[in-house]
């Protein structure tokens, strides 16, 4: 018999919220965290705004040591790090301080690339000849799993320490890969989440590839506007979400609180066929994602209330809208509410599913949906498929039974879970 | 005239303990070992550092002392004497 699998616990460092209760408060009330940056005008970026976390020394200082903030230069592990172990208390665990782990506990936690300042500041003292002078933090800093390793070593877990990575799909993945691990019975509790670096070198890239908007940097708060017909590309952002997910048996016995019980998911990419390539995404796959992760929940489309989308304010958010309206063959007044977190954080790529699935389970828990910013003037593509009151732009109080939550990402891949709220007996 | 080397280098040693001390408390774990640091305390057993800390110990040596300090030697840095005699060696040579 599969194990059922529930949320206990969440963290999340935000854009616009750092813990639960600021990031819970900027959601309601529609705060946003996108500001200007002026190094990246001083480097001649399009886009020279963005979302990242505020953190100020005293609150690094209850995660890490003097010793380990030596030449510490990662911020995606300083992000992830403080997300995952405030999930950890979130969900009343406390840490293992035996010579034994947890060998019921482990942590899928992902990132897109990991401490490239810290990698950059390394590739600056091998050129000159100055290896021998690196010391001894480059590889853990730097290295794909380090957040994993970190989030493992801090909180003493003996099952699975693993980082995935899946572009701008990995947060969702790492909560669906530890949601199958409990579920087939091979852990008890997973620390899942994803981290991405704040920062010039993350985000030149993407700046380069045209992808972000050069149209707001005056405006930065009015810069992401998913939905929106003057919708002119993404604003990066940065940050981490935390999960612990549990199976309801263990959950259950130690009396934790439930926020929401994951009822299936799934996981697919297109290929880069037929529509889709590295950068777009293949419709064929992104609808049966969709279908895919409603089957294997056992509900049926009808019963889904709020759709929190991956909507990354491009042209491409109309195609969005019309996969779902496909896949749930659902649309006008029947849609389901949708909204999108990146209005207000901005685009925080492979952070995105884990922050913006911390957003949609506060408001499965407090009953309400948090108003989309910046899409006064709807895409008409969009309310051509979908009604316009299906789209809140003020909070809506509103109980949320069922919530799907999706996210894509570069390589055409796709990833969509169904949470449901846990009414307890 | 009279010269008299060994008092220098009983001072010397002292002052370059005391600066040890400072480098190596930054990576110790166990802060009563690091209270009683002696010729004798091992870095990895007594002071509990983390066997990968041990070449940070040896830059923040080289740093402090204005010394390089060779492959062969660091392999050796892993207690107080050892790290005295390099140190003391090391600046002679300057």
């Amino acid at each position: 018999m599969a194990n059922r699998v529930v949320i206990t616990g969440m963290g999340v460092v935000a854009p616009n919220g750092v813990g639960l209760a600021p990031f819970l408060e900027a959601i309601r009330t529609g705060r946003s965290g996108i500001t200007h940056h002026p190094l990246l005008e001083k480097l001649q970026f399009s886009c020279q705004i963005a979302g990242t976390p505020v953190l100020s020394d005293a609150l690094i200082a209850n995660y890490f040591s003097e010793l380990e903030l030596r030449n510490f230069n990662s911020s995606g592990i300083l992000y992830g790090v403080i997300a995952a172990m405030d999930a950890w208390a979130d969900a009343g665990l406390t840490i293992e301080q035996s010579g034994e782990p947890d060998w019921d506990s482990g942590t899928i936690f992902g990132s897109g690339t990991t401490g490239v300042d810290k990698f950059r500041e390394a590739i600056y003292k091998i050129d000159d000849l100055q290896t021998r002078r690196l010391g001894s933090n480059v590889v853990s800093q730097t290295m794909a799993s380090g957040i994993s390793a970190y989030i493992g070593g801090k909180l003493g877990l003996g099952n699975q320490v693993s980082s995935n990575s899946s572009a701008c799909t990995t947060g969702t993945e790492s909560i669906l890969m530890a949601y199958e691990r409990i579920k087939s019975g091979l852990a008890t509790r997973i620390l899942a989440g994803s981290t991405s670096d704040s920062g010039p070198y993350i985000w030149a890239g993407f700046d380069a590839m045209k992808v972000c908007t050069f149209k707001h940097n005056d405006a930065p708060e009015s810069g992401s506007r998913p939905m929106s017909a003057s919708a002119s590309g993404f604003v990066p952002g940065s940050g981490a979400g935390a999960f612990v997910v549990e199976s309801l048996e263990s959950a259950l016995a130690r009396g934790a609180r439930i926020y929401a019980e994951i009822l299936g998911g799934n996981l697919n990419s297109g290929g880069q066929r037929g529509t889709g390539t590295m950068t777009a995404p293949n419709a064929m796959a992104v609808q049966r994602c969709i279908r895919t992760a409603i089957q294997n929940s056992g509900i049926t489309a009808n019963e889904i209330d709020l759709i929190n989308g991956h909507l990354t304010a491009t042209s491409k958010d109309s195609l969005e809208i019309q996969n779902w309206c496909e896949a749930l063959q659902r649309s006008g007044e029947n849609f389901p509410y949708i909204n999108s977190l990146k209005s207000m954080v901005g685009h925080c790529l492979s952070a995105a599913g884990s922050v913006e699935c911390v957003a949609a389970l506060l408001q499965m828990q407090h009953d309400f949906i948090a108003p989309n910013l910046n899409c006064e003037d709807l895409n008409p593509e969009i309310t051509s498929l979908i009604s316009p009151s299906k789209i809140p732009q003020k909070q809506l109080p509103f109980p949320i039974r069922v919530l799907a939550k999706a996210s894509f990402g570069f390589g055409d891949v796709n990833a969509c879970i169904i949470f449901k709220k846990h009414i307890s007996n | 005239m009279i010269a008299i080397p060994f008092q220098n280098e009983n001072m010397d040693r002292s002052l370059i303990l005391s600066k040890l001390k400072v480098i190596v408390a930054n990576y110790s774990h166990d802060k009563d070992a690091l209270e009683y640091l002696t010729e004798s305390t091992d870095f990895i057993k007594d002071l509990k550092i983390n066997s990968a800390n041990l070449v940070d110990v040896v830059l923040d040596v080289e740093e402090e002392f204005d010394i390089e300090i060779d492959n062969l030697s660091m392999e050796r840095m892993l207690n107080v004497s050892a790290a005295l005699e390099i140190i003391t060696d090391k600046l002679k040579e300057k």
